[in-house]
């Protein structure tokens, strides 16, 4: 399955729920603000590097660079365009927004 | 790959929109189809041929109705969502007709994928 | 009970739909409108799912009172979703227990879910629908 995230993780519970969730194998994709948990030192960046061990992370990079984050992503953290974005959810069989 | 989009908010307000629309407007480009985008919630305020944004940003309705025109996507506003908010037939930018949510159903059940763009 | 005509769209697929409802009632619109996709869903023989996590377990509290605020009641429509065969109501336990509520608490009955068997559920739907 393929999971979308948008909000900021300081901002809603969105991102937890959704790493709580999430089932091994699994894509994430952060996108719209929900960006920030990718990048090095934000709060949520221990979460996400430890997620990144059994689901695969990603980010969509016209969002980090909109905020200025293109340049702090964290390693592990695979930076897609809205092209690679429409990839992932072709490629997986179904997804799941949390909003 | 047929494409159904689901757009739960408005234009300018939140980026939902926006994403939505690079999403149809990608997946476009890398030869899918994007058959139906249907809004609701707040969603159906991208309908309106009203908005007069500044001329130096989008103009979210706009674009969506060139989507309609150049692609020939159907932009569906769900009725009962558009009555709350005062979106009629009178206010309809081109390409969006208002409809039931039916036509978001249909969309799950006929299509290969179903992408939620929201809060 | 239902007074819509089928609407099946005639091609006789059907698909696991889950709708995932996280948002608490009356603070947005998203449960009243969420429920209202549900029902017209409801008409087209789908394998219908309906998962409340986070705040959406707060949409099936018993002794809703919504007239103070004056906003229409939708709590009793929870009820209704059974005559429609809406039957499959999941709530997961970890929600439940850090909001103080047990299935008690609710206006419905439910399935109590572990997080894995949540996440399980959502995995292998065909069509997952967010409010």
């Amino acid at each position: 399955m393929l999971h979308i995230v948008n909000k900021s993780a300081a901002e809603r519970s969105s991102l937890e729920s959704c790493l709580r969730m999430a089932t091994k194998g699994s894509a994430v994709l952060l996108i719209e603000d929900a960006v920030y948990a990718a990048t090095n030192g934000n709060a949520a960046a221990a979460k996400i590097q430890a997620a990144a061990a059994d689901l695969k992370i990603y980010a969509l990079g016209p969002d980090l660079a909109a905020r200025g984050m293109a340049g702090r992503v964290l390693d592990g953290v695979n930076v897609v365009d809205y092209g690679g974005f429409v990839d992932l959810v072709a490629e997986h069989s179904n997804c799941q927004s949390w909003l | 790959m047929q494409f159904g989009i689901l757009v739960n908010e408005g234009p300018y307000t939140h980026q939902a929109s926006d994403t939505a629309y690079l999403f149809a407007r990608s997946a476009i480009e890398k030869g899918h189809t994007v058959p139906r985008v249907f809004f609701y919630h707040d969603g159906v305020n991208n309908s309106t041929r009203l908005a007069t944004p500044p001329q130096d940003d989008r103009n979210v309705s706009a674009r969506w109705s060139k989507l309609a025109a150049d692609h020939g996507v159907d932009l569906v506003v769900c009725v009962a969502a558009a009555q709350r908010r005062g979106i009629n037939d009178d206010v309809l930018a081109p390409g969006f007709r208002i409809s039931g949510l039916g036509q978001l159903v249909e969309m799950g059940i006929q299509y290969d994928r179903l992408v939620t763009f929201g809060d | 009970m239902s007074d819509m005509d089928d609407m099946d769209d005639g091609s006789g697929v059907v698909k696991k739909f889950l709708f995932l409802n996280r948002k608490a009632p009356h603070g947005t619109v998203y449960a009243l409108e969420g429920l209202e996709v549900v029902l017209i869903t409801a008409a087209f023989d789908q394998d219908v799912s309906m998962v409340f996590t986070d705040d959406g377990v707060f949409q099936l509290m018993k002794g809703i009172d919504s007239k103070g605020i004056e906003v229409k009641d939708f709590s009793k429509t929870y009820r209704a979703l059974e005559g429609y065969d809406i039957e499959k109501l999941y709530v997961d336990q970890a929600s439940m227990d850090a909001r103080g509520l047990t299935e008690d608490d609710l206006i419905v009955d439910v399935t109590v879910l572990s997080v894995d068997e949540m996440a399980n559920l959502m995995a292998e739907q065909d069509v997952v629908i967010s409010f």
